[in-house]
């Protein structure tokens, strides 16, 4: 079985996709930084950025709503911020008996949760985009050049490269453990949760060794070659005309969000 | 069920501009530095060998447990990472996880990115090094413990400095999240220390060419332990003091739900982290904390003997 599902590259011919990977990689974080600082409540700028992301949406051709659909991802999250809502400062709106406990929210809470929430939705889609347009090797090789170090650079690539061939040894793993935890129906599998536990355990330490190995096998190989302590890629990412269009009309546009935003 | 998110990957929009910034310094400065040490004290080769355990790191969160309930306990490879690699190649490692699972998944995000790699990555290395670097020439039993022990001191650590981090950025009112984080994640570190012991043991065991004590003792010295055994301890005696928590809020998170799957386990020895009959004070937190270490050394050490005893047979 070859697992692929990690790649999150989706193919198309555009604009987006065309762009160096180190504009995309600026105007994501351009794009989540104007979102983190629009002040609370500031709905107008906030509709505006969803516009932005939209129109980057349908520059990509992946579809106006192809970030929309992944974009839950960060929700089980949203659950940490609904204490926002009962924040002591503000007006109550409402009092809720509950008995044992009075809950009580307040305007100001309220704002801020769905502000928080805002932020948080518009942010996780442009970082979606990002990776959807983008080879993941490209993308390492922009962060090089955006001066990450070079040994972080070369894990991230060694981690992006063997988490597919280690991730079908860790299936291989469980496949071998369900082989030899079969069980009459009716009756049930495995032992207590200590066993589980240790049973885990070994398998993460199997997986270990086997990486640990594999990474010896990998380095004699990558000697044999010639590898010098880079990784050289074909792809010349020089810097046009149209990537520096695009970083300036996205900064522009995300500029005017927040003079719109922050005047009231 | 391939991947699951957990609760310590604070996403974007939730932490304020200031809050994400303070803490992207610290860690570029921690990865800096780590960055520098391991280019100074390894060859090339550990290179590809630090790529492949990150991806080691990613895969092996695949491998979840069934716990109770319907919630399963993942790895999260922290402590253990930082004790078989050494300290900096360790926070090097989790934080090329970290930056992946961010970049790739959207599991966590950018602008907070330093925020996760501090709470998953540095901290987990400090204190699961440093914890075990402090026994590295005592007997294999009481190195387990503490392997176990640093494991699940340094989730709760992650869960602690997350929860403050959220109510700094006024996304959560303290009171309800603490508890709630430390509830859930005192569940999972107990998973997190059982694996990393189990795992450790069988390496030793299977390769114990690899376990190089002496190699591992050189990688960082007093100031590792000092450092964990610091951090340790703040994080035992800081969370009662951020925590006590007036008239029943606690309840509210548990009607709210977020309480939910962590606190209805069935195997709850220490609810809440307080020893009942002394009541809630910062003391008998600080008890329940202790408590709490003492019961995941003493299932260590079962563990341990348990697993030897297997060997010897099999051998």
């Amino acid at each position: 079985m070859h697992v692929d599902v990690f790649d999150q590259y989706y193919f198309a011919k555009s604009r987006v996709h065309e762009l160096d990977p180190r504009i995309k990689v600026l105007i994501t974080v351009a794009f989540i930084l104007s979102n983190a600082i629009l002040p609370d409540g500031s709905w107008p700028a906030f509709a505006l950025s969803w516009l932005v992301l939209l129109w980057a949406n349908d520059q990509s051709k992946l579809g106006l709503g192809f970030t929309l659909k992944r974009s839950v991802i960060a929700l089980p999250f949203a659950m940490v911020a609904v204490s926002a809502i009962f924040s002591p400062n503000g007006e109550a709106l409402a009092v809720w008996d509950l008995g044992f406990i009075t809950l009580m929210p307040t305007d100001l809470g309220l704002i801020r949760f769905f502000s928080i929430l805002l932020r948080s939705w518009l942010s996780v889609q442009m970082a979606i985009l990002m990776v959807a347009t983008t080879q993941f090797p490209d993308l390492i090789h922009a962060l090089e050049h955006l001066k990450l170090p070079r040994t972080l650079t070369t894990i991230i690539a060694f981690l992006f490269r063997y988490l597919f061939v280690l991730t079908n040894e860790v299936f291989r793993i469980l496949r071998a453990r369900e082989a030899r935890s079969a069980g009459l129906p009716g009756i049930k599998k495995g032992g207590s949760l200590l066993w589980r536990i240790k049973t885990t355990g070994s398998m993460a330490g199997q997986l270990f060794l086997r990486s640990y190995e594999r990474s010896d096998r990998i380095y004699q190989a990558m000697i044999s070659r010639g590898y010098t302590g880079h990784i050289r890629t074909l792809n010349p990412h020089e810097l046009n005309r149209v990537d520096w269009l695009g970083l300036v009309i996205i900064i522009v546009m995300l500029f005017f969000i927040q003079v719109i935003g922050w005047i009231r | 069920m391939m991947y699951s998110p957990t609760l310590l990957h604070i996403p974007d929009g939730f932490l304020t501009i200031v809050v994400s910034l303070i803490f992207w310094l610290i860690t570029i400065i921690m990865v800096g530095l780590a960055v520098s040490k391991t280019n100074q004290s390894l060859g090339e080769k550990q290179v590809p060998l630090m790529g492949i355990m990150a991806a080691f790191i990613f895969a092996a969160q695949m491998l979840n447990f069934p716990i109770a309930g319907g919630t399963s306990g993942h790895f999260l490879g922290g402590a253990l990472a930082a004790i078989v690699l050494g300290p900096w190649a360790g926070i090097l490692v989790m934080t090329a996880v970290i930056g992946v699972q961010a970049l790739l998944f959207q599991d966590g995000g950018l602008l907070v990115m330093g925020a996760n790699i501090f709470n998953m990555g540095i901290i987990t290395a400090v204190i699961g090094f440093g914890l075990y670097r402090s026994v590295i020439h005592l007997k294999r039993g009481i190195r387990m413990v503490f392997a176990g022990g640093a494991a699940w001191i340094a989730t709760m650590a992650a869960a602690l400095v997350t929860a403050l981090q959220l109510w700094l950025s006024g996304t959560t009112q303290l009171e309800i999240v603490l508890p709630a984080m430390l509830g859930v994640h005192a569940l999972i570190g107990l998973g997190e220390a059982l694996i990393t012991v189990a795992a450790l043991t069988y390496i030793e065991q299977t390769r114990p060419d690899l376990i190089d004590l002496e190699k591992t003792a050189k990688e960082g010295g007093r100031g590792w332990i000092v450092a964990g055994v610091a951090l340790s301890l703040l994080a035992v005696l800081l969370s009662p003091f951020a925590s006590g928590s007036p008239d029943g809020l606690e309840r509210i998170a548990e009607d709210l739900g977020f309480l939910g799957s962590g606190l209805d386990a069935p195997y709850q020895i220490l609810p809440d982290y307080t020893i009942p009959f002394l009541g809630e004070t910062a003391i008998s937190t600080v008890l329940a904390g202790i408590v709490g270490i003492i019961v995941v050394a003493g299932l260590m050490i079962l563990l341990g003997r348990n697993l030897r005893r297997q060997k010897s047979t099999e051998g």
